[in-house]
Protein backbone atom coordinates (compact mmCIF):
# COMPACT_ATOMS: atom_id res chain seq x y z
CA UNK A 1 0.00 0.00 0.00
CA UNK A 2 2.41 2.71 1.03
CA UNK A 3 5.18 2.06 -1.99
CA UNK A 4 1.97 2.24 -4.65
CA UNK A 5 1.91 5.80 -3.35
CA UNK A 6 5.90 5.90 -3.92
CA UNK A 7 5.65 4.68 -7.38
CA UNK A 8 3.18 7.85 -8.13
CA UNK A 9 4.57 10.05 -6.36
CA UNK A 10 5.07 11.85 -9.34
CA UNK A 11 1.76 12.40 -10.71
CA UNK A 12 1.31 13.70 -7.44
CA UNK A 13 4.15 16.62 -7.93
CA UNK A 14 2.47 17.14 -11.12
CA UNK A 15 -1.00 17.45 -9.84
CA UNK A 16 0.06 19.92 -7.32
CA UNK A 17 2.12 21.92 -9.86
CA UNK A 18 -0.51 22.56 -12.65
CA UNK A 19 -2.82 23.59 -9.46
CA UNK A 20 -0.12 26.45 -8.47
CA UNK A 21 0.31 27.34 -12.39
CA UNK A 22 -3.54 27.39 -12.97
CA UNK A 23 -4.55 29.50 -9.73
CA UNK A 24 -1.69 31.66 -10.70
CA UNK A 25 -2.87 32.35 -14.36
CA UNK A 26 -6.55 32.68 -12.89
CA UNK A 27 -5.36 35.23 -10.05
CA UNK A 28 -2.66 36.96 -11.94
CA UNK A 29 -4.82 38.76 -14.70
CA UNK A 30 -7.75 39.36 -12.15
CA UNK A 31 -5.51 41.41 -10.37
CA UNK A 32 -3.47 43.00 -12.82
CA UNK A 33 -5.17 43.25 -16.10
CA UNK A 34 -7.81 46.37 -16.74
CA UNK A 35 -11.24 45.17 -16.40
CA UNK A 36 -13.94 47.10 -18.35
CA UNK A 37 -17.05 44.68 -18.87
CA UNK A 38 -19.37 45.55 -21.42
CA UNK A 39 -22.28 43.45 -22.30
CA UNK A 40 -21.47 43.77 -26.47
CA UNK A 41 -18.07 42.49 -25.95
CA UNK A 42 -19.80 38.94 -24.93
CA UNK A 43 -22.41 38.91 -28.00
CA UNK A 44 -21.67 36.57 -30.90
CA UNK A 45 -20.52 38.51 -33.96
CA UNK A 46 -22.00 37.52 -37.12
CA UNK A 47 -20.93 40.05 -40.09
CA UNK A 48 -22.35 43.10 -38.44
CA UNK A 49 -25.86 41.96 -37.73
CA UNK A 50 -27.62 40.02 -35.13
CA UNK A 51 -27.42 36.44 -35.07
CA UNK A 52 -30.21 34.53 -36.75
CA UNK A 53 -30.29 31.41 -34.01
CA UNK A 54 -28.13 29.57 -31.30
CA UNK A 55 -24.96 28.60 -32.45
CA UNK A 56 -25.61 25.12 -30.59
CA UNK A 57 -26.76 23.19 -33.53
CA UNK A 58 -28.31 19.20 -33.62
CA UNK A 59 -25.38 17.13 -34.24
CA UNK A 60 -25.85 13.81 -37.18
CA UNK A 61 -26.73 10.64 -34.93
CA UNK A 62 -24.01 9.46 -36.96
CA UNK A 63 -21.41 10.61 -35.08
CA UNK A 64 -23.29 9.11 -32.07
CA UNK A 65 -23.03 5.86 -33.61
CA UNK A 66 -19.67 5.65 -34.52
CA UNK A 67 -18.67 7.18 -30.94
CA UNK A 68 -20.58 3.60 -29.57
CA UNK A 69 -19.00 1.65 -31.93
CA UNK A 70 -15.38 2.80 -30.63
CA UNK A 71 -16.51 2.50 -27.01
CA UNK A 72 -17.57 -1.21 -27.49
CA UNK A 73 -13.90 -2.13 -29.30
CA UNK A 74 -12.24 0.08 -26.59
CA UNK A 75 -13.27 -2.14 -23.95
CA UNK A 76 -12.71 -5.45 -25.94
CA UNK A 77 -9.29 -3.89 -25.64
CA UNK A 78 -9.03 -3.59 -22.49
CA UNK A 79 -10.00 -7.00 -21.61
CA UNK A 80 -7.27 -8.04 -23.63
CA UNK A 81 -4.36 -6.52 -21.38
CA UNK A 82 -5.15 -8.68 -18.12
CA UNK A 83 -5.28 -11.52 -20.34
CA UNK A 84 -1.78 -10.55 -22.36
CA UNK A 85 -0.32 -9.70 -18.79
CA UNK A 86 -1.50 -13.14 -17.38
CA UNK A 87 -1.35 -15.47 -20.61
CA UNK A 88 1.36 -17.87 -19.26
CA UNK A 89 -0.92 -18.40 -15.96
CA UNK A 90 -4.43 -18.73 -17.47
CA UNK A 91 -3.29 -21.91 -19.79
CA UNK A 92 -5.51 -23.37 -22.68
CA UNK A 93 -8.79 -22.55 -21.13
CA UNK A 94 -7.82 -18.89 -20.50
CA UNK A 95 -7.22 -19.14 -23.81
CA UNK A 96 -9.85 -20.89 -25.20
CA UNK A 97 -12.18 -18.70 -23.28
CA UNK A 98 -10.40 -15.16 -24.49
CA UNK A 99 -11.31 -16.80 -28.46
CA UNK A 100 -15.27 -17.11 -27.46
CA UNK A 101 -15.22 -13.52 -26.43
CA UNK A 102 -13.25 -12.57 -29.19
CA UNK A 103 -15.69 -14.49 -31.47
CA UNK A 104 -18.20 -13.60 -29.88
CA UNK A 105 -17.62 -9.62 -30.83
CA UNK A 106 -16.62 -10.47 -34.46
CA UNK A 107 -19.72 -11.49 -34.95
CA UNK A 108 -20.91 -7.92 -34.01
CA UNK A 109 -18.61 -6.72 -36.24
CA UNK A 110 -19.30 -8.92 -39.13
CA UNK A 111 -23.22 -7.54 -38.52
CA UNK A 112 -22.37 -3.96 -38.44
CA UNK A 113 -19.89 -4.11 -41.74
CA UNK A 114 -22.85 -5.88 -43.27
CA UNK A 115 -25.39 -3.07 -42.33
CA UNK A 116 -23.32 -0.70 -43.49
CA UNK A 117 -22.50 1.15 -40.33
CA UNK A 118 -18.77 1.79 -41.24
CA UNK A 119 -19.59 3.76 -43.92
CA UNK A 120 -19.99 7.40 -43.71
CA UNK A 121 -22.82 8.03 -46.38
CA UNK B 1 0.56 7.11 5.36
CA UNK B 2 -0.35 11.12 5.92
CA UNK B 3 0.53 11.38 2.34
CA UNK B 4 -2.30 8.68 1.79
CA UNK B 5 -4.59 10.14 3.62
CA UNK B 6 -3.84 13.43 2.11
CA UNK B 7 -4.38 12.34 -1.25
CA UNK B 8 -7.53 10.67 -0.38
CA UNK B 9 -9.08 13.23 1.18
CA UNK B 10 -8.09 15.68 -1.96
CA UNK B 11 -9.49 13.32 -4.47
CA UNK B 12 -12.95 12.89 -2.04
CA UNK B 13 -13.51 16.66 -1.83
CA UNK B 14 -13.00 17.07 -5.60
CA UNK B 15 -15.04 14.73 -6.49
CA UNK B 16 -17.74 15.31 -3.76
CA UNK B 17 -17.72 18.79 -5.14
CA UNK B 18 -17.48 18.74 -8.94
CA UNK B 19 -20.27 15.85 -8.84
CA UNK B 20 -22.06 18.55 -6.88
CA UNK B 21 -21.36 21.44 -10.00
CA UNK B 22 -22.83 18.50 -12.01
CA UNK B 23 -25.87 18.44 -11.18
CA UNK B 24 -26.39 22.12 -9.98
CA UNK B 25 -24.52 23.89 -13.17
CA UNK B 26 -26.74 25.70 -15.76
CA UNK B 27 -24.87 24.92 -19.27
CA UNK B 28 -25.68 21.29 -19.59
CA UNK B 29 -21.89 20.83 -21.26
CA UNK B 30 -20.32 22.65 -17.86
CA UNK B 31 -22.33 19.57 -16.33
CA UNK B 32 -20.30 16.91 -18.58
CA UNK B 33 -17.03 18.71 -18.20
CA UNK B 34 -17.48 18.69 -14.22
CA UNK B 35 -17.97 15.01 -14.78
CA UNK B 36 -14.91 14.22 -16.44
CA UNK B 37 -13.70 15.74 -13.29
CA UNK B 38 -15.68 13.64 -11.30
CA UNK B 39 -14.08 11.03 -13.03
CA UNK B 40 -10.23 11.75 -12.94
CA UNK B 41 -10.96 12.04 -8.83
CA UNK B 42 -12.79 8.42 -9.23
CA UNK B 43 -9.43 6.80 -10.93
CA UNK B 44 -7.10 8.60 -8.04
CA UNK B 45 -9.07 7.04 -5.44
CA UNK B 46 -9.20 3.62 -7.39
CA UNK B 47 -5.20 4.05 -7.36
CA UNK B 48 -5.40 4.54 -3.26
CA UNK B 49 -7.12 1.40 -3.18
CA UNK B 50 -4.39 -0.62 -5.39
CA UNK B 51 -6.96 -1.20 -8.18
CA UNK B 52 -3.77 0.83 -10.91
CA UNK B 53 -5.61 -1.10 -13.92
CA UNK B 54 -9.37 -0.23 -13.04
CA UNK B 55 -8.18 3.62 -12.61
CA UNK B 56 -6.27 3.53 -15.98
CA UNK B 57 -9.18 1.90 -17.47
CA UNK B 58 -11.46 4.69 -15.74
CA UNK B 59 -9.69 7.42 -17.93
CA UNK B 60 -9.97 5.49 -21.30
CA UNK B 61 -13.01 4.32 -21.25
CA UNK B 62 -15.20 7.02 -18.85
CA UNK B 63 -13.18 9.97 -19.96
CA UNK B 64 -11.69 9.10 -22.99
CA UNK B 65 -15.17 7.44 -24.51
CA UNK B 66 -18.35 7.40 -22.39
CA UNK B 67 -18.03 11.58 -21.71
CA UNK B 68 -17.76 12.17 -25.62
CA UNK B 69 -20.84 10.25 -25.82
CA UNK B 70 -22.60 12.60 -23.06
CA UNK B 71 -21.28 15.39 -24.82
CA UNK B 72 -23.02 14.15 -28.16
CA UNK B 73 -26.63 13.06 -26.31
CA UNK B 74 -26.66 16.80 -25.04
CA UNK B 75 -25.53 18.38 -28.12
CA UNK B 76 -27.98 16.00 -30.00
CA UNK B 77 -30.88 16.36 -28.21
CA UNK B 78 -31.20 20.56 -27.65
CA UNK B 79 -33.28 20.11 -24.94
CA UNK B 80 -33.69 24.20 -23.62
CA UNK B 81 -32.54 23.12 -20.20
CA UNK B 82 -33.72 26.38 -18.46
CA UNK B 83 -36.82 25.98 -19.73
CA UNK B 84 -36.64 22.33 -18.03
CA UNK B 85 -35.74 23.38 -15.21
CA UNK B 86 -38.31 25.33 -14.28
CA UNK B 87 -40.55 23.15 -12.63
CA UNK B 88 -37.70 23.08 -9.94
CA UNK B 89 -39.47 24.32 -6.85
CA UNK B 90 -42.47 22.16 -7.89
CA UNK B 91 -40.79 19.12 -7.85
CA UNK B 92 -38.19 19.84 -4.89
CA UNK B 93 -40.60 18.62 -2.09
CA UNK B 94 -40.37 14.74 -3.46
CA UNK B 95 -36.91 15.16 -4.83
CA UNK B 96 -36.11 16.27 -1.11
CA UNK B 97 -37.96 13.42 0.18
CA UNK B 98 -36.21 10.60 -1.41
CA UNK B 99 -32.87 12.21 -1.21
CA UNK B 100 -33.49 12.04 2.49
CA UNK B 101 -34.40 8.48 2.38
CA UNK B 102 -31.25 7.67 0.81
CA UNK B 103 -29.28 9.66 2.87
CA UNK B 104 -31.04 7.63 5.80
CA UNK B 105 -30.36 4.04 4.81
CA UNK B 106 -27.14 5.25 4.24
CA UNK B 107 -26.29 6.55 7.62
CA UNK B 108 -27.67 3.24 8.71
CA UNK B 109 -25.58 0.73 6.39
CA UNK B 110 -22.54 3.07 7.74
CA UNK B 111 -23.32 2.66 11.49
CA UNK B 112 -24.16 -1.00 11.23
CA UNK B 113 -20.97 -1.47 9.01
CA UNK B 114 -18.59 0.36 11.38
CA UNK B 115 -19.60 -2.09 14.33
CA UNK B 116 -19.56 -5.01 12.15
CA UNK B 117 -16.35 -5.11 10.19
CA UNK B 118 -14.65 -2.08 12.21
CA UNK B 119 -11.64 -4.48 13.28
CA UNK B 120 -10.70 -6.14 9.86
CA UNK B 121 -7.91 -4.91 8.06
CA UNK B 122 -8.72 -3.62 4.38
CA UNK B 123 -8.43 -6.06 2.03
CA UNK B 124 -5.39 -5.96 -0.45
CA UNK B 125 -6.64 -4.87 -4.51
CA UNK B 126 -3.46 -6.99 -5.35
CA UNK B 127 -1.33 -10.15 -3.91
CA UNK B 128 2.07 -9.48 -2.99
CA UNK B 129 4.47 -10.03 -5.86
CA UNK B 130 2.33 -9.40 -9.02
CA UNK B 131 1.32 -6.57 -10.72
CA UNK B 132 -2.61 -5.36 -10.83
CA UNK B 133 -2.93 -6.34 -14.12
CA UNK B 134 -1.62 -9.52 -13.77
CA UNK B 135 -3.60 -10.34 -10.85
CA UNK B 136 -6.73 -9.67 -12.38
CA UNK B 137 -6.09 -11.57 -15.51
CA UNK B 138 -5.09 -14.62 -13.69
CA UNK B 139 -9.08 -14.85 -12.21
CA UNK B 140 -10.46 -13.03 -15.11
CA UNK B 141 -10.31 -15.61 -17.78
CA UNK B 142 -10.53 -18.79 -16.19
CA UNK B 143 -12.58 -18.11 -12.34
CA UNK B 144 -14.94 -15.71 -13.57
CA UNK B 145 -15.50 -16.25 -16.86
CA UNK B 146 -19.48 -16.73 -16.81
CA UNK B 147 -18.87 -12.64 -15.66
CA UNK B 148 -16.72 -12.42 -18.64
CA UNK B 149 -18.26 -14.43 -21.51
CA UNK B 150 -21.67 -12.17 -19.94
CA UNK B 151 -19.67 -8.97 -20.18
CA UNK B 152 -18.80 -9.85 -24.04
CA UNK B 153 -23.01 -11.09 -24.41
CA UNK B 154 -23.17 -7.56 -23.08
CA UNK B 155 -21.24 -5.62 -25.71
CA UNK B 156 -22.87 -7.54 -28.36
CA UNK B 157 -26.22 -6.55 -27.55
CA UNK B 158 -24.89 -2.97 -27.32
CA UNK B 159 -23.54 -2.90 -30.97
CA UNK B 160 -26.71 -4.46 -32.30
CA UNK B 161 -28.62 -2.19 -30.40
CA UNK B 162 -27.12 1.07 -31.04
CA UNK B 163 -27.06 0.28 -35.35
CA UNK B 164 -30.60 -0.94 -34.84
CA UNK B 165 -30.96 2.02 -33.30
CA UNK B 166 -29.80 4.69 -34.76
CA UNK B 167 -28.72 3.71 -38.27
CA UNK B 168 -30.02 5.34 -41.18
CA UNK B 169 -30.28 3.79 -44.47
CA UNK B 170 -27.83 5.95 -46.56
CA UNK B 171 -30.01 7.18 -49.65
CA UNK B 172 -26.77 9.49 -51.62
CA UNK B 173 -26.80 8.79 -54.75
CA UNK B 174 -23.23 9.70 -55.19
CA UNK B 175 -22.17 5.72 -53.56
CA UNK B 176 -19.86 4.23 -55.07
CA UNK B 177 -19.94 0.87 -55.05
CA UNK B 178 -16.48 -0.09 -56.00
CA UNK B 179 -17.67 -4.19 -55.98
CA UNK B 180 -19.83 -3.16 -58.76
CA UNK B 181 -17.31 -0.89 -60.65
CA UNK B 182 -14.02 -3.06 -60.78
CA UNK B 183 -16.45 -6.30 -62.09
CA UNK B 184 -18.02 -4.46 -64.93
CA UNK B 185 -16.05 -5.78 -68.00
CA UNK B 186 -16.08 -4.40 -71.74
CA UNK B 187 -18.98 -6.56 -72.46
CA UNK B 188 -21.41 -5.55 -70.21
CA UNK B 189 -20.65 -1.83 -70.80
CA UNK B 190 -20.18 -1.47 -74.76
CA UNK B 191 -22.51 -3.10 -77.72
CA UNK B 192 -22.06 -2.86 -81.36
CA UNK B 193 -25.14 -2.74 -82.79
CA UNK B 194 -25.84 -3.72 -86.51
CA UNK B 195 -28.33 -0.26 -87.65
CA UNK B 196 -29.88 -1.09 -91.02
CA UNK B 197 -30.29 2.77 -92.80
CA UNK B 198 -33.49 4.95 -92.22
CA UNK B 199 -34.60 2.65 -89.53
CA UNK B 200 -32.88 3.72 -86.36
CA UNK B 201 -32.32 1.31 -83.24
Amino acid sequence: MHDLLDSYYPILIFMGLSAVITAALLLVPALVAPSNPDPEKNAPYECGFEAFDDARMKFDVKFYLVAILFIIFDLEVAFLFPWAVAFGDVGLFGFWSMMFFLAVLTVGFAYEWRKGALDWD
Amino acid sequence: MTLTSLAFYLFATVAVASSFMVISSRNPVYSVLFLILTFFNAAGLFVLLGAEFLALILVVVYVGAVAVLFLFVVMMLDIDFAELSEGFLQYMPIGATVGLILLLELLLVFGASSTLIDTKPLPQATPDGMTNAEALGRVLYTDYIYFFQAAGAILLVAMIGAIVLTLVPSNNPKKQNIAAQTARTRDDAVETVDVEPGQGI
